[in-house]
Parts: C-alpha cells; structure tokens; sequence
C-alpha cells in the first residue's frame, strides 16, 4: 500500500511536470543556499583555523599598552622568566628599514629583539649564528636575516660576514634563518632581518628603551597556566591596572576564529532556511490547488474504496516527494557549485560539500514537506466522497 | 441483503426544498436482479448514492447485510464500498489520467491485493467487458460504449456482491446496450445481486423485478 501510493504520488508529479518543477524551485534554491553558504563558510573557517594553527610554536604576545609613567625595561623582561610556568621571554621592536647590498637594494621590516627569540618563535637557523646576548649588551651592529631575504639581496645564502646597509648604518650579516610562516611574519611586509634590541632602539627615533612588546612561551607547553601567570606577574607591575597590558595568543586566535565561523554559519544558515521555509509555503500553495483541482479524482477513489489514510497518504507522499526531488536536485547542483568555485579558487581553498549540512538539508526538506504537505492532505481526505464526486472541475 | 425503511432525504435549494426521497421502504434480497425506473428527477440516483454507502439519508433506516450503515465508522464504509460494492455511474467516473487498465486496478490497489493478482483480475474483467487490448488506452480515447465498458469492468474486477448500475445503458447504442444486458444477466445467473437504474422501460423490463420511483416514493412494478 504505501508503495502503491508512492508510485501514484510520482505519476501525478510526472504527469504534471512542469508544475511540480516550478513547486521544486523554492526547494531547489533553499537547498542550495543552505549547502552552497554553510559549506562555504565551514571550508573557508576550516582553511584558516588550520592555518592558524600552522603557526608553529604557541607564545603568547604580550603588549603594554599604558605604563602609567613606569616604562617596562629591557632588564625586567628576564625577571618574567623567573616564574615557574614561564619558558623564555623577548622583547620585540619593529624598524621599517632600506637594506642595501651593494647596487640591490629592498623594503625589510627590521626586528629587534633578543637571543630568546628564537626559542620561543622557533627560528630554525641555516647557517652562522642567532643573536648573542653579548650583541645586544654591546649593541653590535650585526644582523641575521631570512633565506628569501638573503637570495634577494645577495643572490647566495651563503652571505655570514657580508655587509649590509640598513636605512644607511652598515650591519654584518652573521646568521641565516629559515622563513617563518608566522602571522606576524605573514603581516610584515619586505625582507625579515633580526638586530639586536638596543641596536635597533638607536635606529629609530619613535623607539625608546622601554618594551611595549614582548614575547613569552610556556615552560612544558601550558599556555593557559602561562598565561594566567604572566598576567599575574604583568598586574602586579602595572599597579593592578587591567587596562596597562594586552595578551594574545595563537590558540585564542583559533578558537575566536572557530568562533566566527560558526556565527556565520548559523547566520546564513538561518538565513537560507528562511529561503527553504519560503520553499515549503510555495509547495502548500500548489498542493492546496491540486487538490481543489482533483475534487473529483479523490471523490472517485473515495467511491471505489480508497479510505481517508489512502488519500492522505497520496497527498502527502506527493508533497514529500516533490521536497525530496527539489533536495536531491538542489545538492546535486550544491555540489556542482562548490566544485566550480573550488576550481576558480585554485590551490588557495579547497570547498568541500559539508556532509553535516546535507544532512541538515535532507531532514529539513522532510520536514517542510511534511508540515506543509499535511495541510491539503488533510483538506484532500476530509471530503465526502458525494460531494466531491458531484464537483464540476 | 437491502433494507430501506422510511428513509427520507431532502434538498434544500434556495429556501424551497426538494423531496429527493419520500419514505422509501424497500427490501432486497441476496441474488436479485432488480431494475428502478422512474423519470429524470424522481429521486433514481439519490437512492443509489444512498445504497452504495456514499451518501446518507437525512432519516430512516439502512440496512446493508443485516447491519445499519450510521453504525460504520468512515473508514469501515470506504472498506464496505471496496469489497462489496461495484458502482457504476451514470457519468463513468473514470480518471483521465490513467489508463483503462489502471482505473480497473485501482480498487483492487485499495484492497491491498498482489500486482500478480491484480494483473490477472484486471484481464478477466477486461475480457469480460470485451476489451481486452484496449487497457492502454486513455478514457479520452475511447468511446462512450467503451468508456462505460471500463466502468463496468472496473465494477466488476472487485467481484462484489453488490452491483450497482446508474443508468448503464444510457449512452450505449442498442446493440451494445443488449450486450451489456447480457453481461448483467450472466452475472445474475453466477449468484450476483443487481440494482440497475433506468428510465427506459426495455431495459426494465428484462430485469426479474421492477420497482418504480417517483416524487421520491417507490412502488412495485407486477
Ligand atoms: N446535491 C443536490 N443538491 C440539491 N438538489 C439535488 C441534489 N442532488 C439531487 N437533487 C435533487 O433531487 C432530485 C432527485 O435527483 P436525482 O439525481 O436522484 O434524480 P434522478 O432520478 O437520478 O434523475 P436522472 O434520471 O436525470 O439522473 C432532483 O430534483 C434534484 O434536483
Ligand atoms: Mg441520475
């Protein structure tokens, strides 16, 4: 029985084509809304929550924001690291700086910092040295730059004890490092070449001695408890004032970015169930009018036998069907979509159909076509067989 | 197998009412081959409608097999007009959409019955109706005679113990009109209890009893 009414439910749609594919429609579009939006998101968060996490080594970055009138010194920054729950700390200042080698010359962000930092940010070294604390004690005139950097200004990384001009003061290239492919190297833009921190306070004169920015790693990998501590450390050195520093981390990034992805998918997937919902009301609009229009056909059913179940069930399967059709169409075409997007895209994203949001789709289809299928189905097996049978259609 | 006592229906069309049936008090009994004849508007198809269960009288008492109809809930009456009922309407009823065949198999879909034995029903009513090779073809394409044949096939395939004709002559011309007859009068003979209506007096008259109707009051016809 409730195959015999299936293969009825789609000979009505199939006799009557074109107007159960005009019903699919506010299905098909629904659908794909839904997919084509949420997959999108989902794969775009996925990207740059995996990227994030990429990073490489966790730290945390610690800005000071207001001293009150009491600067952090460069000599403090290795009191943070007394703490038990604190690895390693540096402090970190940016020049924007001409390098210059001979007639080839390039933007570089230049930073200045200390020997730490290249444990905590996990600088990998390719040849010669990092910088030494004697270098910063002395404020040495020496500089360790990236490959990239030292293939564009040299030709070679083969470059330890070349010279090197930055904004005009000669440097001596002393070490070669591997590029990072850090967020905050990613932001900076040109060639990346670390100085020490007190030589690169001597280069610009918007740079103090005082350490507005620092960054600082966990002991055994806790950052949570670093961070609990060094924000302990950092209240008791601004007098208490919250508002004195900033903290940020990799890990929190993450998850403000799993954040925001989710929101969006909420959102627009909200938003295209509006667009399903509006799908549904059309398709109870039509199946209201098919079942004005078939008075008499459900009259001649109710008079050779059919009981009121047979024809709600009719109705309704026809209803769930057309949802069903409209789904099937819409993720077939969801799927086309997200394909031809992926291959525009190129190598940066790669947009996969989102099998949870299907599925979100396919109860949702059901849903609708149930909700909006029961209405005139009901109307369709309430009639009195006499009445429908006499009606002139 | 049929009992009607007093039983009233009237209709009411713009304040005036309509006596469509008087206090009709009638029985039938298992395997008659009756005939009710009556003139346009006496109330022939009122009755019927109210025999096979798809209308009700406003008062009196049906009894269908010994059991007043007002005691079956909707779903038993939709079950008693499928297995025991075959109606043959005055204007076929036939669903334009399907073919021959599938309107003949439709109430045997509704009796929940195998595709094998539907198939096999659907042929034996066709052959009975003499229209075998026409199952494919669409209501629209066939001819009035041809259409009433589908009707009567789609009545009988049921194998109902109750067969109702509304005029089932009507829009046949006489030589098939005698075929029909013939068929009803087989169908008599194998045990089948008949009510036939019309309004032509050859055709009552082959009926085994008449009964006739009008203003809505019914007297035998000896
Ligand atoms: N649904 C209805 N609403 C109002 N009046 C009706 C209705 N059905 C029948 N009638 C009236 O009841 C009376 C009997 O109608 P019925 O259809 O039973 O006649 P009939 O004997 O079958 O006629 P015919 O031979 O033309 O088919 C008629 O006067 C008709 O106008
Ligand atoms: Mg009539």
């Amino acid at each position: 029985m409730v195959w015999q009414c299936v293969k009825m439910a789609f000979k009505a749609i199939v006799a009557n084509r074109m107007r159960a594919f005009l019903t699919m429609l506010g299905i098909i579009v629904g659908v794909i809304a839904l997919v084509v939006l949420v997959s999108l998101v989902t794969s775009a968060g996925d990207a740059v929550t995996e990227q994030v996490e990429g990073l490489g080594t966790d730290l945390i970055r610690v800005t000071i924001t207001d001293d009150g009138g009491r600067p952090l010194q460069l000599e403090e920054v290795a009191n943070f690291t007394l703490h038990e729950d604190i690895g390693a700390a540096a402090p970190v200042n940016q020049v924007a700086a001409t390098a210059r080698f001979g007639s080839e010359r390039g933007r570089a962000t230049v930073t200045g910092t200390t020997p730490s930092y290249a444990e905590i940010s996990g600088v990998t070294m390719v040849a010669g040295r990092f910088l030494r604390t004697t270098d910063v004690d002395n404020n040495t005139h020496v500089a360790v730059i990236a490959e990239r950097a030292a293939e564009a200004l040299f030709g070679t990384t083969e470059v330890i004890g070349a010279p090197l001009s930055l904004n005009g003061r000669p440097f001596t290239v002393v070490g070669v490092v591997e590029d990072q492919e850090s967020l905050t190297n990613l932001l900076m833009p040109g060639h990346t070449i670390y100085i020490p921190y007190t030589t690169a306070v001597r280069m610009a004169d918007h740079l103090s001695s005082a350490v507005t920015t620092m960054i600082v790693s966990a002991a055994d990998g806790d950052m949570n408890a670093a961070e609990a501590a060094m924000d302990e450390m950092l209240l008791e050195r601004f007098r208490r004032n919250p508002d004195a520093f900033g903290m940020f981390n990799q890990a929190l990034m993450a998850e403000a970015m799993d954040e925001i992805t989710n929101m969006l998918t909420y959102l627009l997937g909200g938003v295209a169930a509006i667009s399903l919902l509006v799908g549904g009301i059309g398709i109870m609009n039509i199946m209201l009018v098919s079942v004005t229009e078939r008075t008499k056909e459900i009259g001649v059913r109710k008079a050779i036998g059919a009981g009121r179940w047979s024809i709600m069930f009719q109705f309704l399967i026809e209803a769930l069907v057309i949802c069903m059709i409209g789904c099937a169409i819409g993720v077939a075409l969801s799927w086309g979509i997200l394909e031809v997007a992926s291959f525009l895209v190129g190598d940066v994203m790669d947009f996969r159909i989102s099998l949870d949001v299907v599925g979100v789709a396919v109860a949702f289809s059901l849903f609708i076509g149930l909700v909006f299928g029961l209405y005139p189905a009901n109307k369709a097996a309430s009639k009195r067989p006499i009445e429908a049978l006499r009606y002139a259609g | 197998m049929i009992r009607f006592e007093n039983v009233r229906k009237t209709y009411y069309i713009g304040g005036e009412e309509v006596k469509a049936l008087d206090g009709i008090d009638l029985f039938i009994g298992q395997g008659e081959f009756v005939a009710i004849i009556g003139p346009s508007g006496s109330g022939k198809s009122t009755l019927m409608n109210i025999m096979g269960c798809l209308d009700t009288a406003d008062s009196g008492i049906y009894e269908l097999d010994g059991q007043r109809i007002e005691q079956y809930s909707e779903n038993e009456l939709a079950r008693i007009r499928n297995r025991k009922i075959g109606f043959i309407f005055q204007n076929f009823n036939l669903l334009s959409k399907m073919t021959a065949e599938e309107n003949v198999e439709l109430p045997l879909i509704y009796q929940g019955l195998s595709a094998s034995v539907r198939r096999q029903r659907v042929a034996e009513a066709m052959a009975l109706v003499e229209l075998t090779g026409r199952g494919k073809h669409k209501p629209t394409e066939l001819s009035g005679g041809q259409q009433q044949r589908v009707a009567i096939a789609r009545a009988l395939a049921t194998r109902p113990s109750l067969l109702l004709a509304d005029e089932p002559t009507g829009n046949l011309d006489s030589r098939t009109g005698v075929e029909i007859m013939a068929l009803f009068h087989r169908l008599h003979q194998e045990g089948n209890t008949l009510v036939l209506i019309t309004h032509d007096q050859k055709v009552a008259d082959q009926a085994v009893r008449r009964i006739k109707i009008s203003d809505g009051k019914v007297e035998e016809v000896t």
